[in-house]
């Protein structure tokens, strides 16, 4: 029995993992449409071409900032999680 | 002659404070827990646990290598201002006077001239965590991948911005809440605890899931040499190949450019909001 309910906590804790980078969706959009942008903008004005690098970039790591935020929750899913579960469990049970 | 050696003997013991907290947070890991096969992920070691009646008081790795980077960088400043002359000769003034420079231009230009007071604060906090992210580079658990060090950061920032929208008065701070309507209220306090937060996990989130994935990309190419290479006679078989150079690619993206984006997004962050929070800018 108790080898079932580790196997649905771990089963969870992967699905989990999984369904937090959906978040990287949203910044991939972001920066997608930001580069955009950009490129038009040298394209119109060649010479302030440093200027809107580093704008870019900058604009860039902030719009990351909500995949970062999906990364962490499933690195700490598959790595730290399914760990802190079991001992939960197994207290619970009190074994 | 006396005064020349004199001047050696200090430079050379600066240098040394540069160099040596480093060299001995790494023999502490290395004593502490010496290399394994396969790979760990996990965060700070736990060097040393001091009781105290609440709670046992943790010394994790991040804390004593965040002390080595603070320690290298004071010694850095001060083998930098040696001798400083109204005329600069030395390379190292140049290099001082260059990073002042710098810092203080980013501060103008993001603060306006009030704050130029905020100048070293800026600029400690870009150097602590530029040099934390980048001792990952020699090996060592980089403090900046662990949140408790970027929170501290953060709740410094936080009390800082908290202290300038406390100037425009008590009573305004706290009707600033209630606006637009006083059903906003629970929102707007989500979302002044929310600055801090973001700001450290922005910063740790980036440097952390870069060691993971450093580290699960430098295992599947051990693994991958294994399998492709394992072939080959006697101890070459045992070489893992592939772990040649891929990873020093991927280090200078993670290690390199991600943590000193990090370092001065955190510090381009911190400027505009306390410059923001100062009711007289309005």
């Amino acid at each position: 029995m108790i080898e079932l309910a580790i196997g649905i906590m771990l089963c969870g804790c992967a699905l989990g993992a999984g369904i937090a980078l959906i978040a990287g969706i949203g910044p991939g959009i972001g920066e997608g449409q930001a580069v955009a942008k950009a490129c038009e903008a040298v394209g119109r004005q060649p010479e302030s071409k440093s200027a809107v690098t580093s704008t870019l970039i900058l604009g860039c790591a902030l719009a990351e900032t909500t995949g970062i935020y999906g990364l962490v929750i499933g690195i700490l899913l598959i790595f730290v999680a399914p760990g802190r579960f079991v001992d939960i469990l197994m207290s619970a049970i009190g074994k | 002659m006396n005064e020349k050696a004199k001047g050696r003997l200090i430079d050379g013991l600066l240098l040394a404070m540069i160099i040596v907290p480093f060299l001995l947070a790494i023999t502490l890991r290395v004593l502490y827990k010496p290399a394994e096969e396969g790979i760990t992920i996990s965060g700070a070691l736990v060097y040393l646990e001091i009781p105290l009646p609440l709670q046992p008081l943790l010394v994790t790795e991040a804390m004593v290598n965040s002390w080595a980077v603070v320690i290298a960088l004071f010694g850095a400043s001060l083998f930098l201002t040696r001798n400083l002359k109204l005329r600069p000769e030395s390379k190292r003034q140049i290099i001082a006077e260059w990073v002042v420079e710098k810092v203080n231009g980013l501060v103008a230009q993001n603060m306006g001239e009030k704050f130029m007071p905020f100048a070293p604060y800026i600029a400690a906090i870009l150097g602590l965590s530029a040099a934390s992210s980048l001792s990952s580079l020699l090996g060592l658990y980089p403090p900046t991948a662990d949140i408790s060090v970027i929170a501290g950061w953060a709740i410094i920032t936080f009390t800082l911005i908290t202290h300038y929208k406390l100037k425009s008065g008590v009573g305004s701070y706290i009707k600033g809440f209630f606006e637009p309507i006083p059903f906003f209220a629970p929102l707007n306090i989500i979302g002044e605890v929310a600055t801090p937060v973001s700001m450290s996990f922005r910063h740790y989130g980036n440097v952390m899931s870069g060691t993971v994935i450093a580290t699960l990309i430098c295992a599947a190419l051990q693994g991958l040499s294994k399998s492709l290479l394992g072939w080959l006679p006697g101890a070459l078989g045992n070489v893992p190949f592939l772990q040649i150079g891929l990873p020093a690619v991927l280090s200078l993206y993670f290690d390199l450019f991600s943590g000193c984006m990090q370092a001065f997004i955190f510090a381009m962050l911190t400027m505009l909001f306390i410059a923001q929070a100062d009711p007289a800018a309005e």
